[in-house]
């Protein structure tokens, strides 16, 4: 019970946070969601990642720029030492396909436009063309 | 007069920037800190020759070279002289007999040093060792030497947990694990002969998924490793492991090794607060039922994703004799125990006596931070990594953030 109590803790403290940001669409929450639940434990509360081991999301083009290099790398995972602004990061990041193309788009508009990236946001439909793209290659 | 006052201004320059940068240290009562170098890089493990000079490891290149050579040469307790050499990057470096050795992620290096403990030739040392694994991931090799001409390397595991694919949740675990054949342990190899690799070497010790400190223990005579337990259990199995649970567990461990010994790994690890090898929940375990029962148990448990770095038994005169065959342990500090706050970067004492902890583990260096609280690693102004013992009984510990190392003393009254 006590676990219970204190995971529903954990995610009225999560869910307050997503809000205390402030003029969020529901859409950017759900993607605030998604990071806390998915991404945070790695690449941080911040976004600045884990020095040597889980690259920062703040101000690399690997978040800002291409759409689809960036869906990839969620479709697909990451399993090779990556360098970002100059650092390089060791530590593989597992494919995140079981996500749903709604939950995908949320959390990388979430990224986008959060810890200082001002960026476009990332639609479900541009996930899904790319979910269709990769596995037809397959 | 002009070159004096140029002097002077430096100096005072100097000192201004040590006063602005400067974390105060927290010690036990009767001990002081001095920065000894500072600004020296990303410094890995530190070794020191029996007349003072000071050999760092640097995990990232400068000005193309990986080995910063430190001495003192007015003799004013900070490290002025320096020579950069060895063109690769790495974690491990260790002083023994007239030889500096050095590891890449790879590889390792032995130089011969002359009369002063200065290398002859830098740049062309003897490889000892080469074609290790290096994925990467665990890729740095911590190395120590015994009395008998050995030389033991960490070969740390390219892996969380061993799952088939690596850090997925649900993925499950690779029963037997191939990856000890090569990984997840440590290798002895011979201090002298060249261009060993694997078939050459012995594994000396299995189930470490990644051991970063290590040290020879000659009180005891044998080989102590302090060892980075599994991430992921609360985000992989938020059913069996809350929040809490998950920033706590597993142990990190700490083991004395003897040749042929099993830690456990991938199949189970440290619950520090059931004392009990617990099966891990990718090879069927549900955070109760026990697992691994002819792995070793550790002399002792840490609190979970500390990261030891460096291991170093005390054996000098200066300090208090309850520290004499103690274990130093420079804990790296946490990343992943969110939501909590991160956690460890402090060196920590264990009292022990022939090999065995006589006492609770307790901290003895704190401070490096320069924050109380710590959200996120990369706010660290500085993260213990190295530890060496000056041939006068001071403790040396190396920063892997700025490369600043500081010397540990107890002034006699």
């Amino acid at each position: 019970m006590l676990r219970v109590i204190s995971i529903a803790i954990f995610w009225m403290c999560l869910s307050s946070t997503a809000y205390s940001q402030g003029n969020q669409s529901p859409k950017s929450s759900i993607g605030a969601t998604v990071y806390q639940q998915y991404c945070m434990s790695c690449h941080q509360a911040d976004g600045g990642g884990v020095p040597r081991m889980t690259p920062s999301l703040i101000s690399t083009s690997y978040v800002t720029g291409d759409k689809k290099r960036l869906i990839t790398i969620l479709l697909q995972g990451l399993n090779e030492p990556i360098v970002v602004n100059d650092e390089e990061y060791y530590n593989p990041m597992a494919s995140f396909s079981f996500l749903t193309d709604q939950q995908i788009a949320a959390v990388l508009s979430y990224i986008r436009t959060n810890f200082g990236n001002k960026s476009t946001a990332v639609s479900a439909q541009e996930v899904l063309q790319l979910r269709k793209q990769l596995s037809s290659k397959k | 007069m002009k070159n004096i006052v140029l002097l002077l201004l430096s100096l005072q320059i100097s000192f201004f920037v040590t006063a602005q940068n400067a974390v105060a240290l927290k010690l036990p009562s009767g001990f002081t800190s001095q920065v000894v170098t500072q600004e020296q890089g990303r410094v890995r493990h530190i070794a020191i020759a029996p007349n003072g000079t000071l050999y760092l490891k640097l995990e990232r290149l400068r000005n193309g070279f990986g080995i910063v050579r430190l001495r003192d040469l007015n003799q004013d307790g900070v490290y002025e002289d320096s020579l950069l050499f060895g063109n690769y990057i790495g974690t491990g470096i260790a002083v023994k007999n007239h030889f500096l050795y050095a590891s890449s992620n790879n590889a390792i290096f032995r130089y011969a040093l002359d009369a002063d403990f200065q290398p002859i030739n830098p740049t062309a040392p003897g490889r000892l060792v080469y074609g290790l694994v290096d994925k990467g991931q665990h890729a740095s090799k911590s190395i120590t030497l015994d009395n008998a001409g050995n030389i033991y390397v960490n070969i740390g595991a390219p892996s969380n947990i061993c799952q088939v694919e690596d850090r997925k949740a649900g993925s499950p675990g690779s029963m037997p694990c191939p990856i000890l054949d090569s990984a997840g342990g440590i290798w002895q190899f011979s201090a002298s002969s060249l261009d060993q690799t694997y078939a050459q070497g012995v594994r000396y010790a299995t189930g470490l998924r990644n051991v970063v400190g290590l040290d020879w223990n000659n009180e005891v005579n044998d080989l102590f490793v302090t060892v980075h337990g599994r991430d992921l259990l609360f985000q992989h199995f938020p059913q069996l492991y809350d929040a809490k649970a998950g920033a706590e567990l597993p142990a990190e461990t700490f083991y004395r090794l003897k040749k042929g010994q099993d830690a456990g790994w991938p199949y189970a690890y440290w619950d520090q607060f059931k004392k009990k090898k617990i099966l891990s929940p990718e090879f069927g375990g549900d955070g109760i039922k026990e697992g691994a029962p002819d792995a070793i148990e550790p002399l002792m448990g840490f609190p979970g994703h500390l990261a030891p770095n460096a291991l170093l038994f005390y054996t000098g005169l200066q300090f208090p004799k309850r520290y004499r065959n103690g274990a130093f342990i420079a804990f790296h500090g946490s990343w992943n125990r969110n939501p909590e706050f991160q956690e460890g970067f402090y060196v920590v004492f264990v009292p022990m006596k022939n090999g065995l902890p006589t006492g609770e583990w307790e901290i003895f260096a704190d401070g490096f931070t320069g924050k109380d609280k710590i959200m996120s690693p990369r706010e660290a102004k500085h993260r213990p990594c190295g530890l060496a013992q000056a041939p006068d009984g001071s403790l040396l510990v190396s920063d892997d953030v700025r490369g600043w190392v500081w010397k540990i003393s107890y002034p006699s009254k």
